[in-house]
């Protein structure tokens, strides 16, 4: 477990460092996820990794949760337009996800195609 | 009483208490999600952010005091992001064959989050400072902070909406794909990611493992095209 994890806060730690040299306009946990995905289409999944990112991702939502209540203590930001952030939070997060899963829908290949 | 404030007090200036109730209020959001027959409103995060802000509040602890315990979890989104290759090396092919719908869709849905996003608060009054913390609300919350302050916007503000965002994409993204009929895993991924970042792609995971692969590819190039494109298209409209 513990190469694997040292293994998850290298890739954060390079993508930080490369975000933070190159002045890139991404987080370094996303430019991390990148290396780690280069690196095993290189190299292959380690079934040791395997198991710490599922476990990991597998309480993805709780971790979200401090960054949750960080901001709700914040909430009163959106008072002074809080109706017109209301509406438009909920109508365009709606708009795009509708726009997104049926264009994909529309374009993409049939799942059944390709052995799936 | 006042033995119990006293162990309150006591117990508050480590961070153990914050950080098992932070682990305890989302549980008991999951067991509530169950009671409910997995009623996509009783969103697990939204109830354990709503119960541990109504704590702190009822007794009066700073917010600093709270993060002492709970930057435990927090600090694990970075690696955990990191696994987010795991599943997107796993469905690669999947990727791959679909990679031109995917990168029309991405660009489709971004725009589509950020456009409405900005034209529904303008239509409704909302101010210029609003506006510019809206229009990068889909995406990823450092890359949305740095946006919004880059356009001269409040990067706090843009903050919040990321988070709001966020629940909102993840309590009725899925309702609003069954009824739109896009049973697809990999539109549905696709539009969580894009939509809601982060908190989506982990309601994908949820789901399966194709739309949490499809998800997190989202969110990170949602991240990258809107750091790029936003900037110039803001400039473009608002001139």
């Amino acid at each position: 477990m513990l190469p694997n994890l040292t293994l998850l806060l290298l890739c954060q730690l390079a993508g930080e460092a490369l975000v933070a040299w190159l002045g890139l306009p991404i987080p370094g946990p996303v430019l991390g996820m990148a290396l780690l995905f280069t690196g095993l289409q290189l190299r292959g999944l380690p079934p040791g990794l395997a198991a710490v990112g599922d476990g990991l991702l597998s309480n993805l939502s709780l971790l979200f949760v401090p960054a949750g209540v960080g901001v709700m203590l914040h909430a009163r930001l959106i008072a002074a337009d809080g109706l017109a952030i209301g509406v438009s939070l909920i109508g365009s997060t709606l708009f795009a996800i509708a726009v997104t899963g049926l264009a994909m829908r529309a374009l993409a290949p049939k799942a059944g195609e390709g052995g799936e | 009483m006042s033995d119990g404030r006293d162990i309150w007090v006591y117990l508050s200036a480590s961070p153990l208490l914050h950080l098992t109730l932070t682990l305890v209020a989302y549980q008991a959001g999951q067991r509530l999600h169950a009671l409910s027959g997995r009623n996509p409103l009783v969103n697990p995060v939204l109830v354990a952010v709503a119960a541990l802000v109504a704590l702190l509040l009822a007794t009066g602890t700073p917010h600093a005091t709270y993060f002492e315990g709970a930057q435990f979890v927090h600090f694990l989104l970075g690696p955990a992001t990191v696994a987010l290759a795991i599943p997107l090396h796993r469905q690669i092919e999947r990727v791959r064959r679909s990679a031109p719908a995917l990168a029309a869709s991405l660009l489709l849905g971004s725009a589509a989050a950020a456009g409405s996003a900005v034209a529904i608060a303008s239509a409704l009054g909302a101010g210029r400072e609003t506006l510019i913390a809206l229009a990068p609300k889909s995406v990823t919350a450092p890359v949305a902070m740095a946006l919004a302050e880059g356009l001269g916007g409040l990067p706090s503000l843009a903050a919040v909406l990321v988070i709001l965002t966020g629940v909102t994409g993840a309590m009725l993204g899925p309702p609003l794909l069954d009824l739109l009929r896009v049973r697809d895993e990999r539109a549905r991924g696709l539009a969580l990611g894009v939509a809601s970042h982060g908190i989506g792609t982990a309601r994908a995971l949820e789901r399966s493992e194709v739309a949490g692969a499809f998800a997190g590819l989202a969110m990170g190039l949602n991240a990258l095209a809107t750091a790029l494109l936003l900037p110039l298209l803001w400039r473009l409209v608002a001139g």
